[in-house]
């Protein structure tokens, strides 16, 4: 493993951040930590990179404690909350970072592979948005890492510089580097992750690939009591899972008006009909929403009219 | 991916140096900074020092006296602005926190803020050196000069230990004002504008709480003009601060690391 948390919970004072949670990163893997603002995304980064101390429970990287420098060495970040200083050039910001790591990039090779070469003299401050990510994106890899951080690394960026900076990760990816990224895109986790982690209020609420993730942030739960049995449920279309409790159903399906039309069609005595969220739907509901994909089609928009596009 | 190939072991020397490096360029783009850490202590000593001539308490020359009060108010700005407003900004907008995060040696950014406070103490002490001599008639044996420069130097370590508490307290908006509501009445009633013999009994006696009495008296020591009380005193009072000053800023790194953000 390269990273853990083990059974880890973090309040801050009154508030619970992380309630009991149990992580382990494989070497190799992009694995997204996809949920909603103030899910506690943020706080598992920082535990594994040592920002933070476990109210309870044990964190490690790389088998290590997270704040040793052995650990630190073997990895870069991305934070979104940090405002870099606008005095220094990009190139200057990217030698100081190098000089951190045993066995780094060359300055060149991190502004070519955050595609900063035009921009290399230009002080911090002069540049546009989409620019500074791709700064501290450069300043995430320059010590070649084997285990990247990237908290919301697109947060703000339009669809185009969101496509080139995903090409990027995928370009570390292939050479086998891990990578953690935090969003609260599912599309995103779905086009960069070997592996989905939802979190929703501090627990980890769904862990699988892509698929599986989508499959079921799409399914609700159907109970009723009816004569059918689990059998003859399990083979209609679209129902992914059939549970008997006591004298009902639980079904879970994908598309629950259709499965539930076929239900009273097939039974005529069926009563106690009820439809719920399959308990990831809450914490999908702000990621996947026509509200959330509009605002951050409307952000890109205005920041195009803007002039933020390169 | 190819990384570039190091014939020797690394080291963290590498990175203490470009952090002084990169520290310094910050500072020197950064004109609100160092355009009044050297330009405010060179307009007052040539306000009050150069234009009044005259005997100071001690028997030396006016100019002389306030050469070295005035070196001192310079050295105690430049380290307490240079660490104190400096690390509450960064610390204000997280990038202490990413710097954290990376493997940079724990001690590189402070020692980095440690060297150019000290860089632009030896450019003031310089500076008002210059003045007095040219247009002051200051003047004093070699043993003398080593001693006022060397004593104004060093003088900026205690003022950096208590700009890094102010930093770790200060909000970055506030640690301008902060810091200046601090630098100001201390100078004035440590006796750094007028000498302290010509200051109200009440201040005068109230004026060993506070270090830059301490460090105004070593340097007007170097000069011969000092009240006369043994040097180890006014030494031991600037490591109490330096202590306070340290310990104080790592409470504040201890509770920044269980912030809700930051």
């Amino acid at each position: 493993m390269i990273a853990e948390l083990q059974r880890v919970t973090k309040r801050y004072g009154s508030v619970t951040a992380l309630n009991g949670v149990t992580l382990r990163l494989a070497p190799g893997q992009v694995t997204a930590l996809l949920g909603p603002n103030g899910a506690g995304k943020t706080t598992t980064v920082k535990l594994l990179l040592g920002l933070i101390r476990p109210t309870s429970g044990t964190v490690a990287l790389f088998g290590a404690d997270p704040r040793s420098l052995p650990a630190r060495r073997r990895t870069g970040v991305m934070l979104q909350i940090a405002k870099v200083p606008e005095t220094l050039t990009v190139r200057e910001h990217v030698h100081l970072f190098c000089s951190y790591y045993p066995a780094p990039l060359t300055v060149e090779q991190a502004l070519i592979a955050a595609d900063l070469r035009d921009v290399a003299d230009r002080r911090y401050g002069t540049l546009s948005g989409g620019q500074k990510q791709r700064v501290q994106f450069a300043l995430a890899i320059c010590g070649n890492p084997e285990l990247l951080f990237l908290d919301e690394p697109t947060v703000g960026m339009d669809v185009e510089s969101r496509r080139a900076f995903w090409q990027q990760v995928r370009a570390l990816a292939a050479r086998g580097r891990s990578i953690v990224l935090t969003t609260h895109y599912l599309e995103e986790a779905d086009a960069l992750a070997d592996r989905i982690v939802v979190i929703n209020a501090g627990t980890i609420v769904a862990d699988g690939s892509p698929a599986q993730i989508k499959a079921r942030a799409a399914s609700r739960r159907i109970r009723c009591v009816t004569t059918l049995s689990p059998e003859t449920v399990q083979h209609m279309p679209h129902v992914h899972g059939v549970r008997r409790d006591g004298a009902s159903l639980e079904i879970l399906a994908s598309d629950a008006e259709h499965v539930a039309r076929e239900l009273l069609m097939r039974d005529d005595g069926l009563s106690g009909l009820e439809i719920s969220g399959a308990g990831l739907e809450d914490a999908f509901l702000a990621l996947t929403s026509g509200k959330s994909a509009g605002a951050a089609t409307t952000q890109a928009e205005s920041a195009a009219a803007a002039g933020g596009v390169r | 991916m190819t990384t570039s190939t190091v014939g020797t072991a690394w080291t963290p020397a590498r990175a203490y140096a470009l952090e002084a490096k990169y520290e310094l360029f910050k500072l020197l783009r950064m004109p609100a900074y160092a355009v009044p850490a050297v330009a405010f202590p060179v307009m007052f000593y040539s306000l009050f020092g150069l234009m009044f001539g005259g005997r100071a308490p001690g028997g030396v020359s006016m100019p002389t006296y306030l050469l070295a009060t005035y070196g001192a108010f310079g050295v105690i700005g430049a380290a307490l602005f240079g660490f104190g407003v400096g690390l509450a900004v960064e610390r204000g907008q997280g990038w202490l926190v990413l710097k954290r995060a990376t493997p940079m040696p724990p001690l590189a950014l402070f020692t980095a803020k440690l060297f150019n406070a000290v860089v632009f103490a030896c450019v003031i002490v310089l500076s008002l050196s210059v003045l007095g001599v040219m247009f002051g008639n200051v003047s004093l044996s070699a043993g003398a000069w080593v001693q006022l420069a060397g004593t104004l130097i060093a003088g900026a370590i205690p003022f950096c230990a208590i700009g890094l508490a102010l930093g770790y307290f200060a909000g970055p908006n506030s640690a301008p004002a902060l810091v200046n509501l601090i630098y100001l009445p201390m100078a004035f009633l440590s006796g750094l504008w007028i000498p302290i013999e010509m200051l109200p009994p009440a201040i005068k006696n109230a004026a060993p709480f506070l270090p830059a009495y301490h460090f105004a008296q070593l340097a007007l020591g170097a000069v011969g003009a000092g009240l006369g009380a043994p040097a180890w005193t006014h030494v031991t009072a600037l490591a109490g601060f330096t202590i306070v000053g340290v310990a104080l800023a790592l409470s504040g790194y201890r509770r920044d690391e269980d912030r809700l953000f930051g």
